[in-house]
């Protein structure tokens, strides 16, 4: 008899999506059927059972080739590694849980490290501008409840967040939004015709970089004051009529994505991105919200935020924390050569790095820690595979609206796998040992 | 041979999405993120028919991907890369003090690579950090 789990949470993006069920085989061990989940999830919770699938630690050898090992020998090659490093970095987090991160942290105290999450090349500079302006926000609850008035600016959730849509903005029928789709305006502010704008009431198709410009637009036109007469390859009429729509709703969100924090401006388009919330606060409710990518992104935040005060690029080399993006960056770091070992964990650098990073990562001594093969487990020393966060452990994450959720273990990993949290609890204890802590 | 000079972006697809997680090492991937989305009228510039293999220069590197016509157009003059380690090899690495490379909004120029293949997703990195390449 197959045994279904209902109320499982995707551990793949930010949506963090709680409703999947999983169909499993009488043992406990294979995934059989995954309903309710984008094909991204279904995907991910598939592969959990692949074939090819890395079982047990493998060093890389001289001549490329990889040899199995023990995760005795991966935990003393990890805390030696890190133990003799003058400052190392240690970068990843988003696709583990918040204990493992804790404990992480614990060791990047002991020697000295950089801890940097994947928000270093997603939301940093969202979170540069929400240091300088805040950020007026709300839960993904209240927008399917209430909001009206919707903005994707530079986001594509069809792609990215592909059931973000269905299930918090557009499509629910909501308390106060009974309606559905019906009952809300849809904008979406993108150079391309993205899947997503050919569902927006208004596409805004703005030239590509000039998203500040057009912030900068809307909030004068929200006054009602002079535009010249194109901003940004868009109208001016078309933009009043745009301010006149958001200020006639009741409550109104503003989703942005690496459109904007990964484009010319960075920090200075999420700034004037929030600055137009807080202006049309003046006229009605207004809220923001970055679309986080991996499902645990925002928890690294969280986690280095009670911890250390700073939500990212938290240098602890000098015995405390300094935050200092562009100086305590992983890839300015890398690129500069100022770290001496690289601990990767729950991301791929590897394929989302540049080029010029990975390089970096190539030359030095690393530990790639993650279920998968990938470009980084390829460019490291030592690959140590570990349990999938929750399909195969459970533990916390944050939903992109900073809601923390349990995930659910669903099937076994297989068997004398280690999850991410009891292998860093080993290189604790042995750099602990190594660095003469009790 | 015509080059043609373009504005490149690069970003997620649902495709490159379920690839990812099926494994890097598999050719999905590469079907899913060793393309360049061209619009209509830059293919005409460009003198080539879609599906053709096309090689990207911009200042920061090169890398030789499948064209193919861009699926949420039109966008003349923008080309999009999908996330992933093609793209990495020639967008703007530089931050501005802000961590973030600039993964959108790099000038390259694409030229029809006759002969050359697409690399998979981890010889792709492999062929600069082992081969020395740019």
């Amino acid at each position: 008899m197959t045994k279904t789990v209902s109320d499982v949470i995707c551990p793949f993006c930010g949506t963090l999506c709680d409703d999947l069920e999983v169909v499993v085989s009488d043992d406990g061990k294979k995934i059989l059927e995954v309903l309710n989940a984008c094909a991204i999830g279904n995907e991910k919770f598939h592969h959990a059972g692949a074939e090819d699938r890395p079982k047990r630690p493998r060093m890389q050898q001289p001549d490329g080739s990889y040899k199995e090992v023990s995760y005795d020998d991966a935990v003393e090659y990890t805390a030696q590694m890190l133990a003799k490093a003058k400052k190392p970095l240690m970068y990843g987090w988003s696709s583990t849980n918040c204990e493992a991160q804790s404990i992480g942290h614990e060791v990047a105290e002991l020697v000295g490290a950089v801890v940097d999450n994947t928000a270093t090349v997603c939301h940093g500079s969202t979170l540069i501008a929400l240091q300088d302006v805040g950020i007026p926000s709300c839960t993904l609850g209240e927008i399917k409840n209430r909001a009206d008035r919707i903005l994707y600016w530079g986001c594509n959730p069809a792609h990215a967040h592909p059931r973000h849509m269905s299930r918090y903005s557009i499509f629910p029928r909501g308390f106060f939004t009974g309606k559905g789709s019906q009952s809300r305006k849809l904008f979406v502010i993108d150079p391309r015709m993205s899947d997503t704008a050919k569902l927006a009431d208004y596409h805004f198709q703005v030239e590509q970089g000039r998203d500040y410009e057009l912030l900068q637009a809307f909030r004068t036109a929200l006054k009602g004051e002079w535009l010249p007469d194109t901003v940004a390859g868009i109208p001016k009429e078309r933009i009043y009529e745009g301010a006149e729509v958001l200020k006639s709703g009741r409550f109104g969100i503003i989703f942005f994505g690496m459109g904007v924090t990964q484009t010319r401006g960075k920090n200075h388009n999420i700034d004037a991105a929030i600055s137009l919330t807080k202006d049309l606060n003046e006229y009605t409710k207004f809220n923001i919200m970055p679309m986080r990518g991996h499902y645990n992104v925002t928890g690294s935040g969280e986690v280095l935020g009670w911890q250390y005060g700073f939500p990212y690029c938290v240098d602890l080399s000098r015995g405390f924390a300094r935050y200092n993006p562009g100086d305590s960056s992983s890839n300015d770091l890398l690129v500069r050569g100022e770290v001496d070992a690289v601990l990767t964990i729950a991301s791929d650098p590897g394929a989302h790095f540049p080029i010029s990073s990975v390089q970096k990562i190539w030359n030095l001594p690393s530990v790639a820690i993650d279920p998968h093969i990938t470009p980084t487990t390829e460019v490291s020393k030592l690959h140590v595979p570990v349990a999938f966060v929750g399909i195969e452990c459970g533990g916390n994450a944050y939903r992109m609206d900073n809601v923390p959720i349990d995930c659910r273990k669903v099937v076994d990993p297989p068997e004398g796998m280690l999850t991410d949290e009891e292998f860093l609890t080993r290189v604790l204890k042995r750099v602990k040992e190594l660095k003469g802590v009790a | 041979m015509p080059k043609i000079t373009l504005n490149l972006i690069t970003g997620r697809t649902i495709q490159q999405g379920v690839a990812m997680e099926a494994g890097k090492n598999h050719p999905a991937y590469r079907e899913a993120c060793g393309i360049i989305e061209l619009d209509k009228a830059d293919f005409k510039r460009l003198g080539a028919w879609p599906n053709t293999n096309v090689r990207v220069n911009s200042a920061h590197g090169t890398v030789v991907v499948k064209a193919v016509p861009a699926t949420q157009g039109p966008h003349p003059g923008i080309a999009f890369i999908p996330m992933g380690p093609w793209a990495n090899r020639v967008i703007n690495p530089y931050t501005y003090s802000t961590g973030t490379p600039t993964f959108k909004g790099t000038p390259i120029e694409v030229e029809p690579a006759q002969g050359e293949v697409v690399l998979d997703g981890i010889q792709v990195v492999y062929e600069v950090v082992r081969g020395g390449k740019k």
